[in-house]
């Protein structure tokens, strides 16, 4: 008998902005004439395809329109359908492709306040994740700074591919504003596609591309420890969003065997990676790459030699499982309470602030 | 334990360094501006030759960007993996122990913030007795 989910934390759902005429009311006279006057009505990545499989799991598909971005179906279906006590609204649009640095904090700002006006406000289990312009990090600290006294947002949303990499000083500023304020640094699968999203150049289909994300979040955990990050933010919690989990220990064995012999490159790294990874860095559960067998699910859950990593999440609308099946086949009890609520409390927390 | 006279003083300048056999057991003498040190010559990672090491110093830091390199030609690399050994007391400063486990013992000493690993690198008490160098075990 599956196990029961109701009052779950969803840590990882994505609200859809229907397009650029939603945000029109958000965005000031300039640029609202701007969208009107360029003829402008949608900011589109290649990242989750409108037809592609992943981008929808049928069910949920709506007949017209883009998934997730009418808060009926999102209610009725994420948080009535799993019986959520609350779901963090990660919204994924085209903000961080734009090469205009003011427009894209324009549209931070405004997809911001979409999210604060017409769903936040709309229903208090939701929770979401602060946009930002990440092309620009004083104007991605400004983002930060108008949106941390509104509570409801938990967390700075990035993608995992931008410009450079994420543990670069230059971001550094976005980091301590996080900080400061309590909000964990989400990164969620996606590339500004400034760079191609492979090393090795452009890959040809969206096969490639989704796949290859694994291979960056890698990229950007090394990084993040690699330039001392968690060493100068030692209570910056930075949360793998739908990374697939499993590839996690193991990256840890590597980083860790490569930082023995080289540790006086970075002297900073005061601790093993495998340390600063368990103590700073959390996983959301979906989609989790592993065999549907309890046997070697439980070995993969033992090699993250932890109980404190995972953290609940279904990834609506994307199509990772059927059904009511976010938890895996065999996925233990006592560690399905953890992830469900004890982890995401303790990662989150503004979380335990507001009443669900 | 009894001592063993491995070398002449002048065989072993100061810099240089000599592989000796003791007992039946390999053993890597250094000198260091004048003092002598002794390690098992088998680095309890894989095994590598430690004599066969390059001796460094131990960078610390403060925070990233910032490094500090301290005693320096004290620290020996294994030539194998690039595990750092203090000379003086063989304890390695990499940290190979998984996190749960954490039996392994830390010292934090003034002024220092690397962990100090498990590993342990055996030395020899190495002394000068006039002209020779005396290995004691």
């Amino acid at each position: 008998m599956p196990l029961d989910l109701t009052g779950a934390i969803d840590c990882d759902i994505h609200p859809a902005v229907p397009g650029l005429a939603a945000l029109l009311p958000y965005l000031d006279d300039h640029w609202r004439d701007q969208v009107v006057t360029r003829g402008m009505d949608d900011l589109v990545s290649i990242s989750y395809p409108a037809n592609a499989p992943l981008t929808c799991r049928p069910d949920w598909r709506p007949k017209e329109g883009k998934p997730a971005s009418e808060l009926a179906r999102v209610q009725r279906e994420a948080l009535d359908g799993f019986g959520s006590s609350i779901a963090i609204a990660n919204c994924l649009y085209g903000v961080q492709l734009l090469f205009s640095e003011d427009l894209a904090a324009a549209m931070a700002r405004a997809v911001n306040e979409w999210l604060a006006r017409e769903w936040l406000d709309r229903d208090p289990r939701l929770r979401a994740s602060i946009v930002v312009p990440i092309q620009n990090t004083e104007l991605a600290v400004e983002e930060i700074e108008r949106r941390a006294a509104d509570r409801r947002f938990v967390q700075v949303l990035v993608l995992a591919m931008n410009d450079r990499l994420l543990g670069k000083r230059q971001y550094w500023p976005i980091y301590a504003a996080a900080e400061r304020h309590g909000l964990p640094i989400g990164i969620h699968p996606g590339s500004s596609y400034h760079n191609p999203p492979t090393p090795i150049g452009w890959p040809t289909y969206h096969t490639e591309d989704y796949v290859g994300q694994a291979q960056a979040f890698q990229t950007q955990l090394t990084s993040l420890v690699s330039e001392g990050v968690f060493t100068r933010f030692p209570t910056l919690k930075v949360v793998l969003l739908e990374s697939g989990v499993t590839w996690l220990p193991a990256q840890l064995w590597r980083m860790t065997k490569f930082w023995r012999g080289l540790r006086m490159e970075v002297p900073w790294v005061d601790r093993a990676p495998a340390d600063i990874v368990r103590s700073n860095v959390r996983l959301t559960l979906q989609p989790i790459d592993a065999p549907p067998d309890r046997d070697t699910l439980l070995r993969i859950l033992d090699h993250l030699q932890s109980d404190e990593v995972l953290l609940f999440s279904t990834d609506y609308p994307h199509w990772q499982f059927d059904g009511d099946a976010v938890l895996p086949e065999g996925f233990p009890e006592s560690l399905a309470r953890r992830i469900m609520l004890d982890n995401p409390l303790a990662t989150y927390p503004r979380l335990a602030e507001l009443p669900a | 334990m009894s001592r063993h006279v491995v070398a002449r003083v002048a065989e072993i300048p100061p810099g240089g360094r000599k592989l000796v056999t003791v007992r039946g057991r390999p053993i890597a003498i250094f000198n260091i501006g004048g003092e002598f040190f002794g390690l098992f010559n088998r680095c309890p990672h894989q095994g590598g030759s430690l004599c066969d090491g390059r001796l460094t110093g131990l960078l610390l830091s403060d925070q990233p960007g910032s490094y500090r390199y301290e005693r320096q030609g004290e620290i020996l690399r294994c030539p194998w993996h690039g595990w750092e050994f203090d000379i003086r007391t063989g304890q390695s400063y990499c940290d190979p122990e998984r996190v749960r486990t954490r039996a392994f013992p830390v010292a934090v000493t003034p002024g220092q913030t690397v962990v100090e690993g498990p590993y342990v690198a055996e030395t020899v008490p190495v002394t000068r007795d006039e002209d020779y160098v005396v290995v004691e075990m």
